[in-house]
């Protein structure tokens, strides 16, 4: 009996926790969002952050989009061939990528290399108390760090994920165009008859909210690394913080990513 | 002219995983006065300016700014009425990516509407000072703990508060170090007459700038007396306090001997 009175304590007890949790993530993005809306408006800070999320991630994108590109080149030009249609391969690529697989990876790359270093930035500040100066000092540090983090954010990741689909197209028509020996301008063509606006819209509206997604996680987490549990203070602390908010954000990229096609398809 | 209380607790009580850290503290912090927080770790003297500050609040009692009630107030009234704080956290709590001067300037930059040149001018004016002219393009990691101390004290006071809260402000410091700190917050006291709440160890240097000393002990403050009050009290708790602060390193002629 007691051994049920104490399983049924935890459970109470971790489902309290997930709901505050929630509670607060939700609370942190509506102030951060309407920080955003607020002037005076943070321009240098926000060009600033868009060089560190945007422009220094630009090389991985770059790296992963052909390599990606290349690969599905690759598959897209065996597979097409079983059924003697590799003219289709163009627009295999182009829409497999503007789809789903730019916004995706390009989210994931960002994650990875933005996001982990926004959560240990914001960890960092909260553990050494920046945070609590800046409100001491009546600075609102939604305004002041998270904001300008949130419109870089959603700036960076469709322009990320342009570059992502292009590379990537590019990547598959050297390798089954010019490797291969696919017709390069069937390559072309199918593309341009294929992929039509709404295509393009999906990709733009999902990696807007991967965006959006990547900064809320990867920002709240470390703004409230102190209230974590099994972390809590000290860069052990934030360490731990940064690898659950990578992970978190890279799950509920691919969640959102179902639930995205779903509502545009 | 009495002075009046700018901050006022009453009966602020507060607990962390259902364990009591607060428990009825009582405490007035007099306009333009000193008050020095002592008692040993632990007890919750920092918890007590974090909740003055309106970063934490009570499970219940009441936090008193002119009798305004800190914790029933708007989000954006209680950034008006931190606009009168000045804090010197005990680590300092520098912006690492940031110079010296770009953390000095920043209360100013967000805070007020002042242009560049003004700005440059407050500023340096603070540095001078604290003693720190030259460090302005300096980072947090290139300074010592005592500069750092002292940035973060230009920063409390370049926008010029009512009242500001030192926390430890000579801790891991040396005694040259210390009482260096002590002339600088003499001198600024002397010359913007603010209000200070000091929570400090380092007794019986800091009841030479003390108006009023309060000490905490498990959750409750016990007396908030002058400094000589406070060293002949006969409260059983203070006097162990000023006896254990204040008295010999040996408790007996044989151990000393030894």
């Amino acid at each position: 009996m007691m051994k049920m009175l104490g399983l049924f304590e935890k459970l109470g007890d971790n489902a309290l926790y997930y709901v505050n949790q929630a509670g607060r993530m939700g609370i942190f993005l509506f102030y951060s969002v309407v920080s955003v809306f607020r002037p005076p408006y943070k321009i240098f800070p926000t060009v600033r952050q868009i060089y560190i999320i945007g422009t220094l991630s630009i090389f991985v994108i770059l790296f992963t989009g052909a390599f990606t590109g290349m690969v599905l080149g690759l598959q897209g030009y065996h597979t097409l061939r079983k059924f003697g249609a590799q003219g289709l391969l163009g627009s295999a690529v182009a829409l497999s990528l503007i789809r789903e697989l730019g916004p995706v990876l390009a989210a994931l790359m960002v994650t990875g290399r933005a996001g982990s270093a926004i959560c240990a930035e914001i960890g960092i500040m909260r553990i050494s108390e920046q945070i609590d100066a800046l409100e001491c000092m009546a600075i609102d540090p939604h305004r002041f760090i998270m904001a300008p983090k949130f419109m870089a954010g959603i700036i960076s990741l469709p322009l990320l994920t342009a570059i992502f689909d292009v590379t990537g197209i590019l990547g598959g028509y050297v390798v089954g165009v010019k490797l291969l020996g696919a017709n390069e301008g069937a390559y072309f063509s199918s593309m341009y008859k294929d992929v039509e606006f709404e295509d393009i819209y999906m990709g733009f509206v999902k990696s807007l909210c991967f965006g959006l997604l990547i900064i809320w996680i990867s920002a709240s987490k470390g703004y409230y690394v102190h209230l974590e549990r099994g972390g809590g203070f000290g860069a052990e602390g934030v360490s731990i913080t940064t690898t659950n908010a990578v992970v978190l954000c890279s799950v509920a990229i691919l969640l959102f990513d179902y639930f995205l096609t779903s509502v545009l398809l | 002219m009495n002075a009046q209380p700018v901050v006022r607790l009453i009966d602020v009580w507060k607990s962390f995983d259902s364990q009591p850290i607060l428990k009825g503290v009582n405490l007035s912090l007099m306009e333009g006065k000193t008050t020095v927080i002592v008692g040993a770790s632990g007890q919750g003297k920092t918890l007590i300016i974090k909740h003055i500050l309106g970063l934490i609040r009570p499970d219940s009692g009441k936090v008193l700014f002119y009798g305004k009630e800190i914790n029933s107030v708007s989000k954006k009234e209680l950034m008006e009425i931190r606009m009168n704080f000045g804090v010197l956290f005990q680590n300092a709590a520098l912006f690492d990516s940031m110079t010296v001067f770009d953390n000095v300037a920043l209360p100013l930059r967000e805070r007020t509407k002042k242009s560049g040149e003004e700005i440059k001018k407050t500023v340096h004016e603070k540095l001078v000072m604290m003693d720190l002219e030259g460090s302005d393009d300096k980072y947090p990691a290139q300074l010592s703990g005592g500069m750092r101390k002292r940035v973060g004290l230009a920063r409390a006071l370049v926008l010029e508060p009512r009242i500001i809260f030192f926390d430890e402000p000579t801790s891991g410091l040396d005694v040259a170090k210390s009482n260096e700190i002590y002339r600088v917050f003499f001198r600024t006291q002397q010359k913007l007459g603010y209000t200070a709440v000091i929570v400090s160890h380092d007794v019986p240097k800091i009841l030479k700038l003390a108006d009023y000393v309060a000490l905490l002990h498990d959750g409750v403050i016990h007396g908030c007396l002058t400094p000589e009050e406070f060293q002949l009290s006969q409260e059983p708790l203070i006097r162990e306090y000023v006896e254990t602060t204040m008295g010999p390193l040996y408790s007996s002629e044989t151990e000393e001997e030894l």
